[in-house]
């Protein structure tokens, strides 16, 4: 299935989890947050988050400077 | 108390507006806003708050005005180079506005010198260069109920935010809003302050002014609370949105589990 990444199409397993795509991408656990369909997905569900075709994530990097 | 004539001309284009008019006014003349950081956000979030005539800010930062600070920090000059941030501050708002009373808080915020820090200031705005220092006002409001609103900035990127943590999010609802942790639950691996990977000025005023619109907006109850939403704003495309952003059922701050 098809799902867009940053702007950009990604393809993808059906039935994948937020978790388990974020696991093939290779990103660090920490410093960064998803955004999915315009809503933050906590990081305790990124295991219990079932992807579905056309969805847009954003891989978002915290800001911590004043 | 009565608006003054002077306050009546000084706030003529506030009292005017009507979400705010004469009784938002007096509000904001009767707010008590603490301030985390007296830098590139704290700097332009007070100037703003100053002159809108809030009737009390405490500036909380130990840092000296720095020459690498006035590429974005225009609540100092050049001739303050080496001197208090939060006594030069002090200086600056007073002289733009006397209806506001400027305390100068010399220290940095700890949780051991929180309740001093903050005294009895409703509004807190962190604009801290610092995870560490986020999560401890986070903890901080969070247990003492107190409304954060929260801005950070690093290279051409900014973020906003208003947490209200564990206040439902409207009369009715069985939800409650987030906190600060619910979106960063743990400390990232690197710090990413100003001075390691740098800023670009004007963003620093974007989202100061930013936070200083979402604490007039939360003393006067104008508009809609950013609280659960998030704006995130970047200068290099130019794109800005606002995100939903919920509670973290394992969030190690606010859950209760």
């Amino acid at each position: 299935m098809q799902l867009i990444l940053n702007g950009s199409p990604k393809e993808t397993e059906e039935g994948v989890t937020l978790g388990q795509f974020l696991k093939e991408l290779g990103l660090p656990e920490k410093g960064l947050a998803v955004e999915r369909n315009l809503e933050i997905v906590p990081k305790s569900v990124y295991d219990s988050t079932q992807l579905e075709a056309g969805d847009r994530l954003e891989v978002i990097q915290f800001v911590g400077g004043g | 108390m009565n608006l003054s004539p002077e306050q009546i001309q000084r706030y003529a284009r506030h009292i005017m507006l009507k979400e705010i008019g004469g009784p938002g006014q007096q509000k904001l003349l009767g707010a008590k806003v603490a301030m985390i950081g007296a830098g590139g956000l704290g700097g332009p979030a007070a100037l703003y708050l100053a002159a809108a005539g809030v009737g009390s800010i405490r500036l909380i930062d130990d840092d000296d005005v720095s020459l690498s600070n006035l590429q974005r920090q225009i609540l100092f000059s050049s001739e303050e180079v080496g001197l208090s941030k939060v006594q030069c501050g002090e200086k600056r708002l007073t002289s733009l506005n006397p209806d506001c009373k400027v305390s100068a808080v010399n220290h940095r915020f700890a949780p051991e010198n929180a309740a001093e820090c903050i005294g009895d200031a409703d509004f807190i705005l962190d604009g801290s260069d610092s995870f560490q220092t986020r999560f401890d006002v986070n903890q901080f409001c969070h247990e003492n109920n107190r409304t954060l609103i929260s801005g950070a900035v690093g290279r051409w990127t900014g973020q906003v935010s208003v947490f209200k943590s564990g206040r439902p999010k409207n009369e009715d609802a069985q939800d409650k809003l987030p906190c600060y942790r619910c979106l960063t639950p743990q400390l990232p691996e690197t710090e990413v302050s100003c001075a390691e990977i740098g800023v670009i000025g004007p963003l620093t005023g974007i989202i100061g002014a930013r936070m200083a619109m979402e604490t007039v907006k939360e003393i006067t109850n104008a508009g809609q609370s950013m609280a659960g939403r998030l704006w995130i704003y970047d200068a290099l495309s130019g794109d800005s949105r606002n995100i939903k952003l919920p509670v973290d059922p394992a969030c190690p701050c606010c859950s209760s589990n």
